[in-house]
């Protein structure tokens, strides 16, 4: 292990001193200190090539900042994410003490570690492990943790506050509207907490949700996950716009951590936004987009270009130029129709047709096998954060009247979170919230 | 019912029907083509090269101007189009493939899309061995087609408005036994010209949208509104039957709205890609709508409106098949083939004059449906190309 990794390991223990971790083998309290120092994989070390592939796989992500991780950070190209369920009976301490947990074991693995006293597999014999170890060997590839609070956490829907929290609830955080097309599975929707686990290697973020899953048994349960492979959008100039499951470049337009005004007046929540904990946080809109491929397929090249308003090759608008171009919605072409359509994605999702709204979206694809019918249930696992839920349901409803798109996808589960500010040192995930 | 408009599918593509009049040559999947670029400018049109070998010629387009540009191949009466690219915008590529039949033709650009274009040149398909030209008149059978295919259009909006006012009358009457007798064997007619009525953009929400679709506070009116009430026992815990006030409404938009239908599709008229790509429409219909069971969610009527998709594909099939034979008999069999197992798999669910319920389907029935409907559709996406490049 070479001694820079060593001295991150340390600033790392610094900063997660001071909270109480989850007791193991009676051990718990014992030694914070064993979470960087004492374990065999410091996967952080595995760092150090110059190929892209290596740089993306030796990315660290600090845990601890001004706002959380994983939104402006450069999307990573796995996803798992998982909302959960705070479990019957558990009371307020027991919440904070979980969010606790998590902010510990987050700031492990985030900076390489295993989780635990002894890791992996340098822990007693004659007991189960701590950390689950399919991350052993493996780099830090760019993990990052980011957790968020839904509605029903300060409130459930027959009007119960669990936690003392249902007066601190921002008043923006209320379920989304049904928009229509909508065709939701309500197991696949909502919850209390959710997590979103980003890496470049899809066992990294796995292994990141598994072990805070495992963490949570008893004080709170999977309520329904999501791998993602293949991000669609772009979060820094310093990437390539990838495609989405159609075969387009999605997210050209997207704000980029590279536009710091934009990100502040778009993304973070400001303290004068209200309430004064969210400040510096952001709001999630996670949405499953199933779309039917084998439809999509058998539509013609124009038609496809038509529905997105971009050249499926280098993304450019139909009104020309190249993928960076601005889409110029006026120019018009045969028999004086505009070169994009009326009900073009990219004209209905423009922030020029939404009043200068934009979102910072994070989304995935996703292939969860096959349906019943035998087609492949396929999508687009849209993440967008913004500063106040009512940007998404703005251009959702746009587009959910109008896009071309909607002929070939479907909303089938959907999900809102206030996702707080950053975590300091010696602090936990939310704890002004419960302040 | 559709998400949203088919529009553009149907009216968007019509340009492409006119590459048929330079003469097709048997289909050959293996046929490799020649690639040729054009660099429309402002003032020019410069093609790679003035000459390639008869069959599949590829021109990619490539707009070096400012303004909106088109590319036009034309006959060696330098008038009759035989290929365009249209709607290129400035820095933008877009490709161009054609068969042609060995002769000369034309080349020109046409920058801001008006005017008689620039850089008119002679451009020349030379005689190869592999490609024999199909020596009939094919625009004479395609007129044909697209004539008969419009009035098949406008007799079934016919049946449609006549059935609509007897099935309009039973339920404002509260006769419900008879409104839902009457209730699939009507939208039958809907079904079968789905994309064409769905092209006319405000009348479709208005009668065939489903309960999902509908947004926060936005009434809901047309078939789907009546079907909830006419099988309550399908609706959720707590649905209130419609008062005869609304019955009334309902009726008397649907009535209307079935009426303006009939007045706009009198005339209209069909390119040849419109009526392969409308058979197309009309199977991813049933693809995503019909043989999942969301179409007729309270009634399980969907077997019909399968049938009724299938019907209006089998017609808009069978309209150009005579053309097909002429230029790939291999898909023209297996279209048929494809086809008639779809119908065996339907015929197999015939229950008097109608079908087995949706709701009484077993599962491996419903995917016996959805694979045949896929293995339709395959040669099905093959049969634009095959009849009009």
């Amino acid at each position: 292990m070479a001694g820079s990794e060593r001295a991150e390991s340390t600033d790392l223990v610094a900063t997660a001193r001071g909270l109480s971790r989850r007791g193991l083998l009676g051990l718990a309290g014992a030694s914070v200190a064993g979470i960087g120092l004492g374990v065999a994989g410091d996967r952080a070390a595995l760092a150090a090539s110059a190929t892209p592939e290596a740089a993306s796989a030796s990315a660290v992500y600090p845990f601890y900042g001004r706002h959380q991780a994983g939104i402006v950070t450069p999307a990573q190209d796995r996803l798992h994410f998982a909302a959960f369920d705070v479990s019957a009976g558990t009371t307020r301490a027991q919440l904070i003490e979980l969010l606790q947990e998590w902010t510990v074991a987050s700031a492990a693995m985030t900076a390489g570690q295993e989780i635990g006293e002894y890791g992996a597999i340098s822990g007693p014999y004659d007991a189960p492990p701590e950390d689950s170890g399919e991350a052993q060997g493996l780099p830090t590839a760019g993990l990052t943790i980011t957790f968020g609070f839904g509605p029903s956490l300060f409130e459930t829907a027959d009007g119960v506050d669990r936690f003392g929290l249902a007066r601190r609830r921002p008043a923006d955080l209320t379920p989304l509207p049904h928009f229509p097309g909508d065709d939701l599975d309500v197991g696949k929707s909502d919850g209390d907490l959710c997590i979103q686990a980003c890496s470049n290697d899809p066992q990294v973020a796995v292994h990141a949700i598994r072990n805070l899953s495992r963490i949570a048994f008893g004080r709170a349960a999977l309520r329904w996950s999501q791998l993602g492979f293949g991000r669609t959008s772009s979060t820094s100039t310093s990437q390539a716009t990838p495609r989405n499951l159609f075969g387009f470049k999605d997210g050209t337009a997207n704000i980029k951590a590279e536009e710091p005004d934009v990100v502040t007046d778009q993304v973070w929540v400001s303290a004068s936004d209200g309430p004064a904990w969210l400040a510096g946080g952001s709001y999630l809109v996670a949405r499953r987009i199933r779309m039917t491929i084998e439809t999509w397929d058998r539509s013609i090249l124009s038609e496809q270009e038509a529905v997105f308003g971009r050249t499926k090759g280098a993304g450019a608008p139909l009104s020309g130029g190249t993928e960076f171009s601005e889409p110029d919605f006026a120019l018009a072409g045969r028999a004086d129709q505009p070169l994009i359509g009326a009900a073009a994605h990219v004209r209905l999702a423009h922030p020029a047709q939404n009043n200068g709204t934009k979102l910072l979206r994070r989304g995935y694809n996703f292939v969860d096998g096959n349906d019943e019918l035998g087609r492949l249930k396929a999508g687009l696992f849209f993440i967008s954060f913004q500063r106040s839920p009512a940007q998404f349901t703005s251009v959702q409803l746009n587009l959910a009247r109008h896009d071309a798109l909607n002929e070939y996808i479907r909303h089938v589960g959907s999900a809102l979170f206030a996702v707080p500010a950053g975590t300091l040192d010696g602090g936990y995930v939310g704890a002004p919230l419960f302040a | 019912m559709p998400r949203v408009l088919r529009s553009a599918r149907l009216l968007g593509v019509g340009v492409l029907g006119v590459t048929l009049l330079g003469g097709c040559v048997a289909n050959d999947p293996a046929a490799s083509h020649t690639a040729l670029t054009v660099d429309s400018s402002a003032t020019d049109c410069a093609v790679s090269a003035n000459e390639a070998p008869a069959g599949s010629i590829r021109f990619t387009v490539t707009n070096s101007g400012d303004q909106v540009t088109e590319f036009y191949l034309l006959a060696d009466d330098g008038l009759r189009i035989v290929g365009e690219a249209e709607n290129i915008g400035p820095g933008l590529s877009r490709d161009l493939v054609v068969q042609l039949d060995a002769g000369s033709y034309f080349t020109a650009c046409k920058p801001g899309m008006t005017g008689d274009g620039v850089g008119k040149a002679e451009f020349t398909a030379t005689k190869t061995d592999a490609a024999a030209a199909v020596d009939v008149d094919l625009a004479a059978q395609i007129d044909t087609a697209n004539s008969d295919y419009a009035s098949y259009v406008s007799d079934q909006i016919g049946q449609l408005v006549t059935g609509t006012d007897s099935f309009a009358a039973a339920y404002r009457n509260g006769d419900d036994d008879t409104a839902r007798g009457l209730y699939a064997s009507t939208r039958v007619h809907w079904e079968r010209v789905e994309t064409i009525a769905e092209s006319f953009g405000d009348l479709d929400p208005k009668l065939d949208l489903r309960e999902a679709d509908l947004e926060q506070g936005q009434e809901w009116t047309g078939w789907h509104a009546i079907e909830k009430d006419l099988w309550p026992a399908e609706a959720e815990a707590g649905f209130e039957a419609y008062s005869t006030e609304k019955r009334a409404a309902l009726t008397q938009q649907l009535v209307a709205d079935t009426a303006t239908l009939h007045t706009k599709v009198q005339g209209v008229s069909f390119t040849l890609s419109q009526q392969t790509n409308g058979a197309i429409g009309l199977l991813d219909e049933v693809a995503t709508g019909k043989v999942t069971g969301e179409e007729e969610t309270w009634s399980h009527t969907d077997l019909w409106d399968f049938q009724a998709n299938v019907d209006g594909a089998r017609v808009l099939y069978d309209g150009v098949r005579s053309i097909l034979l002429q230029t790939d008999a291999d898909l023209a069999a297996s279209l048929d083939t494809e086809f008639a197992s779809l119908q065996a798999l339907l015929d197999v669910q015939r229950v008097g004059d109608g079908f087995t319920l949706y709701s009484a389907l077993t599962p491996a029935e419903i995917r016996a449906l959805a694979d045949q409907v896929n293995a339709l559709g395959e040669p099905l996406n093959q049969l634009t190309a095959a009849l009009v490049l």
